[in-house]
């Protein structure tokens, strides 16, 4: 494998497609749906995102898509194909030569994702060494040219060094030497930003951003910040309880938004021209229980725009306007069925469940 | 760096001092608490004036006649050159006694640690790898029946079916190893006649500790598997071996080293029995003589002997976890 990567001839089709995705775990309380239906296509050198709050799902299905999540009780449904092959049922020793290679992975946390006690240069060479049969004084120059490639100062001098040696924004540079350093063809960002300070966040990104227009790679950016994305992905998916509730290439999601949850989640991002003491938008109430979810659309309890249909009907997946462009719900922004059903719940006072269980343990 | 570490060693050195001192007070004060009289085991019998005229000599010869803390700063100077005294019925030199005993004593403990840590280690990895699993619930099972075995039972058990049945190794006995010319330039060794000796000694002390060590690793063993780089790790696309042996390990393994520092407290009460059992001439067979002949002065040497042995393994293992992990050496430099 570690060789045949470069004789294959190239699968003309997208890299990664993933369709009906369905990932569950056994757990004491029930069976938890974490990752509920959900189907992707990301083409060669592209970029989607993935946004939705923390529960919503976004990083089990990353994981799921990558394989790596710990067995112990997880079911996996749907098919995962990687250049048109069936990855779904590999087993770990096959899927190990998809990872790091084919595919890799920056984590969250850069203070917990690398290890404590081993040293930088390590950490990087060992995954090269791991997929390419190169010496050792080789892997280690190329561990150094990656890491002043995503700008880390005095890179041989960090080679001998300890995680703890470093801050968190040089950190989570080595951990995307570390994912780059086997040259893999898809990349998927877990967060790599939320851990940071706001203002390393954009450097990272850009670092990221740079390796991969220089790569060719394609990317699958997962964040809760819909900011995050915005400027630097073709495609947007936003999941809520497990699911896609809106999909649409970014500039369409950005100007015609149809899922009240990709509107109140834009809403909630702070704004540079209100005043200060502005109260921060918040979306009432949390993520449902994804061992017992509602019936109807899952994020009804929260929505500004809900209706008797939606608590007791779940909306499908619909085709909006623009090509490419999904959405799930009865009531859309934007449309005069979406209108009608916010103005009358303003007219007859009806606010969200989950609003009115806020204020009642607010005012309590 | 180096400083550092000089000034470490020198801390450790006063801390090492004051541990002396205060065991060496406490056998001190406690031998002299005890009912009776040296020179009465010294010159047991006769009665009337030529006796006790003969006891007084000793009395002051022994230096007994002093007050109490002139007898112990006489015992504490002379115990810093290493001065042990002599056996009260033959006169022996303690010193020469230390000098026979301890390295047998040191020798039997590195070998039940190598032995117990050898098999703990790949069990307790092993556990934590399959953690809910048949072999875990194997491996947890048999561990604690074999913590559940007292020693003396399994050294009683292995003299004789390993050794007086299928004669496959002696019974009993002692050869010379590696660190007895070290104590007595004399001593020849025979490395291979001394390890036969030792294997069922060392294997009677070492299975005890086994299911404390892999327990103490399965657990931290499992916490570390959890952690964010373990995770990093099967992502590069690395083999389990290498996840498990590379990367988890070393940081699970604190309260593992820490345990073997301390475990040489229960492995001293452990042989005393297993050299019995085996007559290995080591400090434990060495401690219950003196028990028994009420050599008092011998006793309080090993028991000092023993306290020092303990801060010196305990100081090694404070070297070890910076050797370990990497944050505790930049946590002592601050």
């Amino acid at each position: 494998m570690t060789t045949a990567r470069f004789t294959e001839t190239e699968y003309e089709g997208p890299l990664l497609e993933v369709t009906d995705l369905k990932t569950s775990f056994h757990t004491d309380v029930g069976v938890v749906r974490a990752v509920d239906g959900v189907s992707l296509t990301l083409e060669r050198g592209k970029t989607l995102g993935i946004v939705g709050e923390s529960g919503s799902g976004k990083t089990v299905l990353s994981r799921s898509i990558m394989n790596l999540l710990p067995r112990f009780g997880l079911e996996r449904e749907g098919s995962v194909k990687f250049e048109g092959k069936e990855i779904i049922e590999l087993p770990p020793r096959q899927m190990r030569n998809f990872w790091g290679a084919q595919m890799s992975m920056i984590f969250q946390d850069p203070m917990t994702s690398l290890n404590p006690v081993m040293k930088i240069g390590k950490q990087i060479t060992e995954s090269i060494r791991q997929h390419l049969d190169v010496t050792r004084e080789y892997s280690s120059d190329l561990a150094v040219s990656l890491m002043e490639s995503v700008r880390i100062p005095e890179p041989k001098v960090r080679l001998g060094e300890y995680p703890h040696q470093l801050s968190g924004g040089m950190r989570q540079r080595v951990c995307i030497a570390v994912a780059l350093a086997a040259g893999p063809k898809l990349l998927f960002a877990d967060e790599p930003t939320t851990a940071l300070d706001v203002t390393v966040q954009a450097q990272v990104l850009d670092v990221i951003a740079k390796e991969q227009s220089e790569r060719f790679m394609a990317m699958i950016l997962v964040t809760h910040d819909l900011g995050v994305v915005a400027g630097r992905t073709e495609e947007i998916l936003v999941m809520y309880a497990g699911r896609v509730v809106e999909q649409a290439p970014t500039s369409v999601l950005f100007t015609d938004m149809k899922m009240p949850y990709t509107e109140a989640l834009l809403a909630s991002i702070p704004k540079l021209d209100e005043h200060s003491h502005t109260r921060l938008a918040t979306i009432p109430g949390r993520p449902p229980d994804l061992s017992h979810p509602p019936p109807g659309c899952k994020f009804a309890p929260r929505c500004r725009y809900v209706q008797d249909r939606c608590l007791e009907e779940e909306p499908p997946l619909q085709a909006g306007d623009a090509s490419g462009h999904q959405y799930r719900c009865w009531f859309p922004v934007g449309t005069p069925a979406g209108q009608e059903a916010l103005a009358r719940n303003e007219r007859d006072g009806r606010v969200p469940a989950a609003a009115t269980a806020a204020a009642a343990a607010g005012g309590a | 760096m180096q400083n550092e570490l000089l000034r470490l060693i020198a801390r450790r050195l006063v801390q090492l001092a004051i541990v002396l001192i205060v065991v060496s007070f406490f056998t001190f004060a406690l031998i002299r608490l005890l009912p009776g009289d040296p020179t009465q085991t010294i010159i047991p019998f006769g009665r009337g004036p030529f006796f006790e005229h003969a006891r007084a000599r000793l009395r002051s010869d022994l230096g007994l006649s002093k007050g109490f803390f002139a007898q112990y700063w006489d015992y504490l100077t002379k115990l810093v050159r290493l001065n042990f005294g002599h056996q009260y019925s033959s006169g022996r030199s303690v010193g020469t006694l230390v000098k026979q005993s301890l390295p047998v004593s040191l020798e039997l403990m590195i070998y039940a640690q190598i032995i117990s840590l050898a098999i703990a280690i790949p069990l307790g990895v092993l556990a934590a790898y399959r953690a809910g699993t048949r072999t875990d619930s194997v491996i947890n099972t048999t561990a604690f029946g074999a913590l559940a075995l007292p020693n003396f039972v399994l050294a009683l058990l292995l003299s004789f079916f390993v050794g007086a049945q299928l004669k496959w190794l002696p019974t009993g006995g002692y050869a010379p190893g590696w660190l007895d010319p070290i104590f007595n330039g004399s001593v020849h060794m025979d490395l291979g006649q001394h390890l036969r000796y030792m294997v069922l000694p060392a294997f009677s002390l070492a299975v005890g500790q086994i299911a404390v060590y892999m327990r103490l690793l399965r657990t931290d063993m499992i916490a570390t598997l959890q952690e964010n780089f373990i995770t990093l790790a099967k992502a590069k696309g690395l083999s389990n071996a290498r996840i498990l042996w590379r990367h988890a390990l070393r940081p699970s393994s604190i309260t593992l080293l820490t345990a073997a520092g301390l475990s040489v407290g229960t492995l001293i009460g452990a042989a005393v029995v297993v050299e019995v059992i085996f007559t290995v001439p080591g400090m434990g067979l060495k401690i219950v003589q003196a028990i028994n002949a009420r050599e008092y002065v011998e006793l309080q040497s090993y028991i000092v002997i023993i306290a020092v042995l303990f801060v010196l393994v305990n100081f090694l293992v404070d070297f070890l976890y910076a050797v370990v992990d990497p944050r505790i050496r930049r946590a002592r430099a601050a």
